[in-house]
């Protein structure tokens, strides 16, 4: 048990203690983090962090959006009390249901327990489970793109832009206002409680960092998201992260689209991209790789590259395999295991998006060769489809051995171009693979 | 008995296979980028796009159609770890 509740209390800082206008009857009602220092164990935050969660007042109605991490509930409710009283409460809206804005939730309920919910269809399978038994108590109703709910002279239209962190993430558009409700996307873990982009200081690298860390490895989602984000030209993007965007909100667009489009803007053209990673202790898994190399490299409209894992450093190797259509990873056995360097590689992956690829294991071994089977396992963990069973050849590889991995490279490339022949199997031999 | 078959077009090839096999025993023998979570039709991860014979396969169970709506399927897509390829030919790639 850690010492004391106190560790995990949210000291706020003396300044802004109440609610901060946005604009005339939309508030911030959030809580800063300032000593948070890890978050969801995937990244370290020097700077603390905020919670950002808002109140928007309509002539017929009250809507609170989002809520706080639990530590920083008192300060959530503190500031939600001074611009609305719990029984105006008709709606509350759920952006994302992880435990840094649901942590209030349970208890926003209880004291508001006529607010109707409004969820992602996603989010209500996560609902059921957080809120358990009184999940049936309260008024829930499932929103997509193109619901939406009227406060009066206002009204919130939903936008279901799943996978912009957990498969329930929603946005959340306010027209009369033009304010963008973005709940993860376009955050930052960054604590200042001068709030506003062009108040606080210097958070670009923090913006920039959180994106890696947070968004990258759902980057063909973010990018669908911004496609319904873009048209609506937002006044506002209001994150429930870091600062509230109200400067250049087009430049933060501008800048998420880039983040998210291919990193290198030149290059293959139409080609497919093959890279071939591999390390070796004694120069046989070596040899197989550059006879694959050289398969490969028969097939029109290919383009492959060959590198020693050993002599390069993981992140550009996490940067390459981002943007290129297929890999094979080639390891020897040792010590019944795959060597150190293709697991930290392999570790690294979950930090980018791998579905969809094609991906290959190959390697040589002196008589269990278990390597290429684990390496097969996690690519197929990393969504990556295998077309093609691992290549492994005891010790060094005899001429005919050489012959079969060039083979394994052309037909590994075939795949990538869709010229690979169909072929038919029957369930029984299956078992064999 | 009926023959059935299963292709699966991101790696592309086809399995005979005997009538009331599930998509599950097949899609990670044959390397398909089909991928699961829970393995019990609850958590959606293993939704698949029906290319074609959508109408060779088992009907959708009350939990399978919930699963279903809830990850905002199209009306092509199917849980992989519960439908059953029952006749015919039945064309799959992952959702
Ligand atoms: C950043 C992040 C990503 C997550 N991704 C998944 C996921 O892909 N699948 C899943 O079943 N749960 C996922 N979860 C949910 C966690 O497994 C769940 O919250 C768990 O209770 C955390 O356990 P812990 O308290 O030991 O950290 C994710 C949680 C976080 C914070
Ligand atoms: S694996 Fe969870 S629904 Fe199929
Ligand atoms: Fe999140
Ligand atoms: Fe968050």
């Amino acid at each position: 048990m850690f010492p004391a509740a106190a560790t995990f209390a949210c000291p706020q800082p003396p300044v802004s203690e109440g609610p901060v206008e946005i604009v005339p009857g939309v508030h911030w009602i959030g809580a800063f983090d300032p000593n948070l220092r890890s978050f969801d164990t995937l990244m370290k935050t020097a700077n603390g962090t905020s919670y950002n969660a808002y109140v928007v007042r309509g002539s017929a109605g009250v809507a609170v959006i989002d809520t706080v991490d639990e530590t920083c509930s008192d300060a959530f409710f503190a500031r939600l009390e001074a611009v609305a009283r719990y029984d105006e409460i008709s709606v509350l809206v759920l952006n994302h249901l992880e435990s840094d804005h649901s942590g209030a939730l349970a208890e926003l309920l209880r004291r508001a327990p006529q607010a109707h919910v409004h969820v992602s269809p996603r989010g209500l399978q996560i609902l059921r489970t957080l809120l358990k038994d009184a999940f049936g108590l309260y008024r829930i109703s499932p929103v997509t793109t193109g619901h939406s709910v009227s406060l009066g002279d206002r009204s919130l239209h939903f936008l279901t832009t799943p996978n912009v962190h957990w498969p329930d993430t929603q946005c959340t558009w306010l027209d009369q206002d033009r304010i963008i409700f973005t709940c993860d996307l376009f955050g930052s873990h960054y604590c200042d409680e001068r709030l506003f982009d062009d108040l606080v200081g210097d958070f670009r690298f923090s913006f920039e960092h959180y994106f890696d860390r947070i968004m990258r490895p759902f980057r063909s989602s973010v990018a669908a998201a911004l496609d319904l984000i873009e048209p609506l030209a937002p006044a506002v993007i209001a994150p429930s992260h870091g600062p509230i965007l109200r400067a250049n909100p087009g430049d933060y667009l501008r800048h998420y689209r880039r983040l998210s489009s291919p990193r290198f803007g030149f290059g293959a053209g139409t080609d497919k991209t093959l890279a071939i990673l591999y390390i070796s202790a004694h120069g046989a898994t070596a040899e197989l790789a550059q006879a694959i190399r050289d398969g490969a490299a028969e097939e029109p409209g290919v383009r492959v590259s060959l590198f020693d894992l050993d002599r390069g450093e993981l992140h550009p190797f996490v940067d390459l395999i981002e943007e290129v259509d297929g890999i094979a990873l080639g390891t020897p056995t040792i010590n019944g295991d795959a060597v150190r360097a293709v697991w930290e590689l392999l570790a690294k992956l979950v930090d980018i998006e791998t579905k969809g690829k094609l991906g290959a294991a190959f390697g040589s071994y002196g008589w269990s060769g278990e390597a290429v089977r684990q390496v097969e396992a996690r690519l197929q963990g990393l969504k990556m489809r295998l077309p093609e069973p691992g290549l492994r050849v005891k010790l060094e590889p005899t001429a005919a051995d050489l012959a079969e991995a060039r083979a394994f490279g052309r037909r590994l490339a075939a795949h990538l171009t869709g010229r690979a022949p169909p072929r038919e199997i029957d369930l029984a031999d299956l078992a064999a693979r | 008995m009926e023959k059935a078959t299963l292709t699966f077009t991101d790696v592309s090839i086809t399995v005979n296979v005997p009538p009331g096999t599930r998509i599950i025993e097949m899609s990670e023998k044959v390397g398909s980028g089909i991928t699961y979570g829970c393995r019990e039709g609850e958590c959606g991860t293993c939704m698949t796009h029906v290319i074609e014979g959508a109408e060779h396969l088992s009907e959708p169970t009350a939990l399978e159609q919930r699963v279903l709506a809830e990850n905002l399927a199209g009306k092509d897509d199917r849980l992989a770890c519960q439908c059953r390829v029952l006749s015919g030919a039945v064309k799959v790639r992952p959702g």
